[in-house]
């Protein structure tokens, strides 16, 4: 043990003395980090990416990015004597001769998969939870420019073997960049040194891929993780958690074991993904050829969305003066995913705006304690998933025995009125569950047992929730009202005032609507919204009192 | 790992398994501040802490983790070494020797990192105390006083630049500045040609025989043995030609005499044949699917459809024009030509596509 520690010492005192690192780093190590399975989400993504750098970087030193015309004389026969790229037959050669590298390719491609899945899941919680809210808005943001650039890196690296399946992908892409009004066309023949395909675009993507987006990405990532290392991670309701401090387990050892062994989980799945599951087998799609095509193909499922708006919108043009507005293409192609990011960016500054709000959040909120939030973020969902399944919908027409163009009528429909409904059932879900809580807190648990008093009545005895219940049940704390009109006046305070103001008091009435946080003992008063407006639950309130299970009420 | 064992071998031993280390902290009030000892184990400003009992899992369970986590490290071990074997060993020369390298490279690898990440999760749950420890979190805002400290700093250094002072050197810097940014703009002019009328003409010309592709041979109108199929062609000369191909790419379908309607242009048909382009009005993809019995031609891309019996006009989907139809006539030998290129530009709409893109003789109606 001494010679251990000395040798530990002395190989501090060395850096120590060179680095002035020991206090610093003490407090790294004694850093805090709460726990929740949710907070691991976002470390796939991080650990995903980090597996996206290695194996991409063994299939660099293998990949041809050349659109130069070769004859495959290879491993895989079925295609030889066929013509085609040098990016393709690289890609058949890293599949079938390096030894290791069909493995690398398909980890390559799951991690892919599995980093922006695991973003899009982790930005959802981080919504649901409130997590984006002051301070932490900045991050929010970052996270929404990494997803948005990790689509492109996806879809461009998936572009550079110039198979039949990828090269339809880029046609598709140079389709809908051409429409685009006054410089479509320009961005085209700049893009593609020409007219497509021409012979610049895979090693212009392939630059895109290996260099520009994953030195943003790195960038942004590592601020990203900064930040929430800087401002420290946010924690759920529970016993002895408040807004000024952070509970859980050290960095040393207790994180670092953690996502440590999270870390090598990921590589395991995906190593057994890969060796199990296979994945985009270009050496089946046969090399791009632009007359060529198969029916049933499909994008990587990040690309679903925009595949799926193109397939939904109706074939609307304009022609002005000899110009073409081509809605059906650009439309779908920016405006689904653009309502996404940018309401997505928008959201934690309207939020703020609607209920004055200007506080620091530590605690995060249970999704139900923030119904309209909730009803929002399910209704993006819906929006976005309506709009992914079109993606697809030959194939669900196929398999559901019903003709394609319904799917799409559907979608069309389904698209607009599904994240209205979704919104609605949301949002009473949420608030039927603050009545279930309201109760529990109230009246406490049913225990089942019943006792007759002396005077003969029934009761069910009930016994009051634990601690950390308890802490977890009121953790749902009322929001700030608006700025009020001076007490003798009738006039507006000037942040109130106009159509806007109009609009924001409206909107605030829609937030703040809720369950009234219980007293505890007694029966709550359940109108009042501590705002002094009636509920604009009224009505449902009273189906929560008393002894009525409201969870499933409304 | 041997410190952690050794460290408490001096504590009296407690129970078997997890012991809860959270009871040395006072029990609280929810929503108190925690108490001030908990905070001076964080602070290390202060004195130098008492280091906290650590009351590290002991006896026969904890020997038993302890023998399992090992395990699993070694077996991690294992694997790699069986990893290095496979990759020696299994070399490629077909598909099978292929498909068996990646089969045991990829159960090596997933075993070398899976064993590590239970063996490690299994230390953290048998052999690792639990903890749950408050840190107390510090105001994100700097003071009031070290904003205005940072606010004079600022004021200082700009004070003695001058920046607000001297505008005219503010401004001409600014000014150098932006040009600076925009000029090297100029050197992406030559990613690309401009497009000038390049998407209005494709490889197709008049006398350009169509060759069926794949055989690469001409075609006659009696070459067709039944009506009903959809045949992709290329203009001669221009077959192996992607970029050509990419706009030029063509499909003939043969008809029985009368099924052929407006708005499709029956002299641009030889023998009830008549030619479309292949590229989608939509975004481009080639449009391959054809129903012999509705004479629709689909798009598998977005399924666009197209009635191949009445100039392709539109049936659904989001294409918004017509497939261009293709000129046809007959050659001194008998083989089908193309008269002319097509009338209007093939494919995606652009912004000068314009009006007279969508009616090129087989409008839409």
């Amino acid at each position: 043990m001494s010679t251990t520690e000395k040798a530990l010492e002395g190989t501090g005192r060395f850096l120590d003395d060179r680095l002035h690192g020991a206090s610093g780093l003490n407090r790294f190590l004694r850093k805090i980090f709460p726990d929740h399975w949710s907070f691991l989400l976002g470390e796939i993504a991080l650990y995903t990416f980090i597996i996206l750098l290695l194996t991409g970087t063994f299939l660099t030193l293998f990949f041809q990015p050349s659109m130069t015309e070769v004859t495959y004389h290879g491993v895989y026969t079925p295609l030889d004597g066929v013509r085609m790229s040098e990016a393709y037959s690289s890609t058949l050669n890293i599949s079938f001769d390096v030894r290791g590298g069909l493995l690398m390719r398909q980890i390559h491609h799951w991690a892919a998969l599995l980093f922006i899945g695991a973003i899009m899941v982790h930005m959802l919680r981080v919504f649901f939870t409130g997590a984006y809210r002051k301070p932490r808005e900045f991050n929010w943001l970052i996270g929404i420019i990494i997803f948005s650039i990790a689509i492109f890196e996806g879809l461009f690296g998936y572009s550079l073997p110039d198979d039949l399946l990828s090269g339809t992908g880029l046609k598709i892409t140079q389709g809908v960049l051409e429409s685009f009004p006054i410089v479509g066309t320009y961005l085209s023949f700049f893009l593609f040194g020409g007219q497509f395909p021409g012979h610049d675009i895979i090693p212009r993507l392939y630059v895109i891929h290996v260099l520009i987006i994953p030195a943003v990405l790195l960038a942004l990532i590592a601020a990203h993780v900064f930040l929430t290392f800087h401002l420290k991670h946010t924690q759920f309701p529970g016993k002895g958690r408040t807004n000024a401090n952070v509970v859980g387990a050290p960095m040393y050892p207790y994180f670092m074991a953690k996502t440590g062994a999270f870390f090598f989980f990921i590589f395991a799945v995906l190593a057994l993904l890969s060796t199990f599951a296979q994945i985009n087998p270009i050496w089946l799609f046969g090399p791009y050829n632009p007359s060529a095509i198969t029916a049933g193909s499909q994008p990587d499922f990040y690309m679903g969305a925009l595949e799926g708006a193109l397939r939904m919108m109706p074939n609307w043009v304009w022609n002005v003066a000899g110009h073409t507005f081509a809605f059906n293409e650009f439309i779908p192609a920016l405006l689904p995913l653009g309502i996404i990011f940018g309401g997505g960016a928008m959201w934690p500054f309207i939020e703020q705006w609607v209920t004055g709000d200007r506080g620091e959040h530590h605690i995060l909120d249970r999704p139900r304690n923030a119904p309209t939030r909730t009803g929002i973020g399910v209704a993006a969902v819906v929006f976005y998933g309506v709009i992914w399944l079109e993606g697809a919908n030959d194939v669900i027409a196929n398999h559901l025995d019903i003709s394609l163009f319904l799917t799409t009528w559907i979608a069309r429909i389904t698209v607009i009125v599904g994240p209205i409904i979704a919104y609605w059932v949301t949002k009473r879900v949420c608030l039927g569950l603050q009545r279930k809580d309201a109760h529990l807190l109230e009246h406490g648990i049913e225990t089942g047992i019943i006792r007759q008093l002396p005077n003969g009545a029934y009761v069910e005895a009930t016994r009051p929730v634990s601690e950390n219940d308890e802490a977890v049940l009121i953790s749902r704390t009322g929001l700030p009202p608006l700025p009020a009109p001076a007490a003798d006046e009738e006039v507006p305070a000037k942040s109130m005032r106009g159509g806007m103001g109009r609009m924001r008091l409206a909107l605030n009435r829609v937030v703040t609507e809720g369950i009234a946080a219980p007293t505890g003992n007694g029966h709550g008063e359940e109108h009042a919204n501590g705002h002094g407006e009636p509920a604009a639950i009224s009505g449902q309130g009273d189906q929560g009192r008393d002894g009525q299970d409201s969870g499933s009420s409304s | 790992m041997s410190d952690m064992t050794e460290g408490p071998r001096d504590l009296p031993q407690g129970s078997d398994g997890e012991q809860d280390e959270g009871s040395r902290a006072p029990h609280r009030v929810i929503g108190t501040p925690p108490p001030a000892e908990a905070r001076t184990l964080l602070a290390s400003e202060q004195e130098p802490p008492q280091r906290p009992r650590i009351i590290v899992p002991t006896g026969p369970a904890a020997k038993r983790g302890e023998r399992l986590v090992a395990t699993f490290f070694l077996l991690s071990g294992l694997a790699s070494i069986g990893f290095v074997a496979s990759y020696v060993t299994l070399r490629p020369g077909s598909l099978v020797d292929t498909l068996r390298s990646n089969l045991t490279l990829g159960i090596a690898m997933s075993v070398a990192f899976g064993a590590i990440a239970i063996g490690a999760v299994l230390w953290l749950h048998l052999l690792m105390p639990k903890v749950e420890i408050p840190e107390d979190r510090h105001s994100i805002a700097s003071s009031p006083a070290e904003r205005a400290e940072f606010a004079d700093t600022f004021a200082e250094g700009a004070e003695r630049s001058g920046f607000v002072k001297r505008p005219l050197v503010r401004r001409s810097l600014l000014g150098a500045s932006v040009l600076l940014g925009v000029a090297p703009l100029v050197v992406l002019r030559d990613l690309g040609p401009l497009p000038e009328t390049k998407l209005r003409h494709t490889a197709w010309a008049r006398g350009r025989r169509l060759l069926v592709l794949g055989p690469n041979t001409p075609i006659r109108p009696a070459d067709f043995s039944s009506p009903g199929q959809m045949i992709t062609v290329a203009p001669e000369g221009f077959e192996d030609n992607q970029d050509a191909m990419a706009k030029a790419a063509t499909i003939i379908i043969k008809f029985r005499p009368g099924q052929l309607k407006p708005p499709t242009v029956m002299n641009w048909a030889v023998d009830n044949i008549v030619a479309y382009s292949k590229i989608c009005t939509h975004v481009g993809c080639p449009v391959a699917l054809y129903e012999q019995t509705t004479h629709r031609i689909l798009c598998p891309c977005h399924q666009s459809t197209f009635d191949a019996a009445r100039g392709a006009k539109v049936v659904f989907g989001p294409a918004p024009r017509a497939l261009p139809q293709l000129p046809l006539g007959v050659d001194s030998e008998g083989f089908l030509i193309s008269t002319n290129d097509y009338h209007v530009p093939v494919g995606p709409s652009f912004w000068e596509l314009g009006g007279s893109g969508f009616s090129g003789g087989n409008e839409q109606s």
